[in-house]
């Protein structure tokens, strides 16, 4: 029985020719990522368990993007708390409020991760980078201080679950939409456990940032990881952002997997997750009318230029409907610029918008956009929980850039077709 | 090892952002992250639970974030134990980095009713309801696993392991 393309990496990062689901394996890991909420916990470990140096200052990453800038004092001390560990320690790729954005659209800008790569970061979107065919996964704040320390951390293979693409999406519908069509048909714990592997001829027509979506998304769906096969775009991505050694790996051609999707993309069209799971999904037709009092569109989902282009095109010399708050944030310093210089963010303020600095901010009802009891939002973020971007009785309704950008306009959630 | 106390009993996909809210993520201290243990679904939890209470859940417990936050604030709420009939992968992990005893077992779960007494050993991963006089069976942990538990969790077990070696 072959591998598939998460077992072989696995394989090959434990120094073995072969490794089966179910095996437990201790692995070497090319990056430990973690953020300003799961870092603090995991230098206090490091501290607490005597150790003093981390295992490659070159191959650990800490990105404070959830609280900054800092929101309140007791952000600002945990901030302060990793900058110092940081400096402490001579972290390389520490990325300070000037030059940092949310952890999963900097790390692949700054082209530290690449095909074949085995990363663990302690926030559980570190799944986007199988966009580029890593194996990537989210772990807890100790197993990032354990991972700093010695380099190495375990893993229990998993089986997986293949899904082969086919034909070209229609227009306006994008990764986040074929994604939440794929956890609406398995739920959210669909592949818990397992590895989701993307491959078929659909891939050419699914840009780095649709597959950055929809790789984010795996752990919707339970997944340990999401990850595709690397292709001719995902080399001019890494063409274009990394200079470090990279390497390809594909599924065998007898490797198991327990289920295999056909998925028809020219079939799918502008999906909405309701509250309060993002497996409960509906088509854009069978949405009815959802009044709504904000709209999100930005973060580790659809945060980046991409998303940003798409989102300008609807609101571009419209208005947002009044009494309907949007707010925008780019994921990184960079895809801001970029946005700046290409007018959208002219765009977007011109319609109505407001655009924050790169955080995580509203997505996780942080600051910068909290809701009230009762408030409805649409936004393309990733989780529609309870409570999740604010009061336990507001509501979040997970959509595209392009179905929030047509909301915006009439102040309740709408096709993108029809604005 | 073995744990005994009283169930509190929750549905499918308890997700992280519930049993520890992000707007309590300012601080790390577990102290205070207990303090709103589940208060999203379950505002009375941190008031009623007293030591070794178990909790009771049904699929997917623990989906959403990598917050470690979330076993933490439970285990220090003094939770003796979580039952689930699955976990969502994270959480696993986490709780047995940090030492909190977890098992899975559909059965028992369907058995349980919040209040009940349960008498749990989990060297034989045998589940008691000591209000029904019911018997369950969970898988035990692996051995790998019963090691990071036994040191009281990864850290240290990673520390006894350079000390030796
Ligand atoms: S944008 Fe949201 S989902 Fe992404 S890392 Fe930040 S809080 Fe997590």
């Amino acid at each position: 029985m072959g591998m598939t393309m998460s077992q072989k990496i696995l394989a090959a990062h434990a120094g073995l020719d072969k490794v089966v689901p179910g095996q437990l394996i201790e692995a070497d890991l090319d990056l430990v990522l973690g953020n300003d909420i799961t870092t603090p916990v995991a230098v206090k470990e490091f501290k607490k368990a005597g150790l003093d140096k981390v295992f490659d200052r070159k191959k650990i990453a800490i990105v404070p993007d959830h609280f900054t800038p800092n929101k309140d004092i007791k952000a600002a001390e945990q901030c302060k708390y990793i900058r110092e560990f940081a400096r402490d320690m001579d972290i390389e790729n520490y990325f300070e409020v000037g030059e940092m954005g949310i952890e999963h659209c900097l790390i692949p800008e700054k082209g530290l991760a690449v095909p074949g790569d085995l990363i663990i970061g302690a926030d559980s979107h570190t799944c986007t980078y199988g966009a580029l065919g890593a194996f990537s996964t989210g772990v807890g704040s100790t197993d990032m201080a354990a991972g700093m320390a010695t380099g190495k951390a375990w893993f229990k293979v998993p089986s997986a679950i293949k899904f082969v693409l086919k034909n070209k999406p229609q227009e306006w519908v994008s990764g986040k939409d074929i994604i939440l069509h794929i956890i609406g048909m398995i739920s959210v714990d669909g592949a818990l456990y397992r590895s989701m592997e993307f491959m078929g001829d659909g891939l050419a027509y699914l840009t780095m940032d649709d597959r950055f979506t929809m790789a984010n998304m795996a752990i919707e769906a339970g997944a340990k990881n999401g990850i595709f096969m690397v292709d001719d775009i995902t080399l001019e991505y890494v063409k274009e952002h990394s200079s470090k050694e990279y390497k390809v790996y594909e599924p065998d051609s007898d490797a198991e997997y327990d289920e295999v999707y056909e998925i028809d993309l020219s079939k799918i069209e502008p999906t909405v997750a309701f509250p309060h799971l993002p497996d409960n999904t509906r088509t854009i037709d069978n949405v009815g009318d959802i009044e709504i009092d904000q709209v999100v569109i930005g973060s580790c989902t659809n945060g980046r230029l991409g998303d940003l282009r798409v989102a300008a095109k609807i609101l571009k010399g419209r208005k947002v409907k009044k009494g309907v708050r949007v707010i925008v944030f780019p994921g990184t310093q960079n895809i801001y610029l970029q946005a700046l210089k290409e007018g959208i963010i002219a765009d977007f303020i011109e319609a109505g918008a407001v655009v924050s600095t790169p955080t995580c901010g509203p997505c996780l009802g942080g600051h910068m956009g909290v809701l009230a009891k009762g408030e409805r939002a649409v936004s393309t973020t990733n989780r529609n929980f309870v409570g999740r971007m604010g009061h336990p009785e507001s509501e979040i309704y997970l959509a595209s850039p392009a179905v929030a950008a047509a909301s915006a306009i009439t102040g309740k959630i709408t096709d993108p077709r029809k604005v | 090892m073995k744990a005994k106390g009283r169930v509190f009993r929750y549905n499918d996909n308890v997700d992280t952002d519930v049993i520890i809210p992000a707007r309590y993520l300012n601080t790390s201290d577990p102290k205070e992250l207990a303090k709103h243990c589940m208060e999203d679904i379950d505002k009375d939890f941190a008031q009623n639970v007293k030591a070794g209470d178990i909790i009771v859940a049904g699929k997917n417990f623990g989906c959403g974030s990598s917050r470690e936050h979330a076993p933490l604030a439970i285990k220090a709420s003094s939770v003796s134990c979580v039952i689930a009939s699955t976990f969502a992968r994270i959480f696993y992990r986490n709780s047995i980095n940090i030492g909190l005893p977890i098992l899975e077992c559909d059965e028992a779960v369907q058995g349980s009713e919040a209040g009940d007494e349960l008498e749990v050993d989990f060297d034989t991963g045998i589940i008691r309801n000591l209000t029904k006089g019911t018997t369950f069976k969970a898988q035990p942990f692996p051995e790998f696993m019963k090691k990071i538990m036994a040191s009281d969790g990864l850290i240290n077990y990673i520390k006894n392991k350079n000390q030796s070696g």
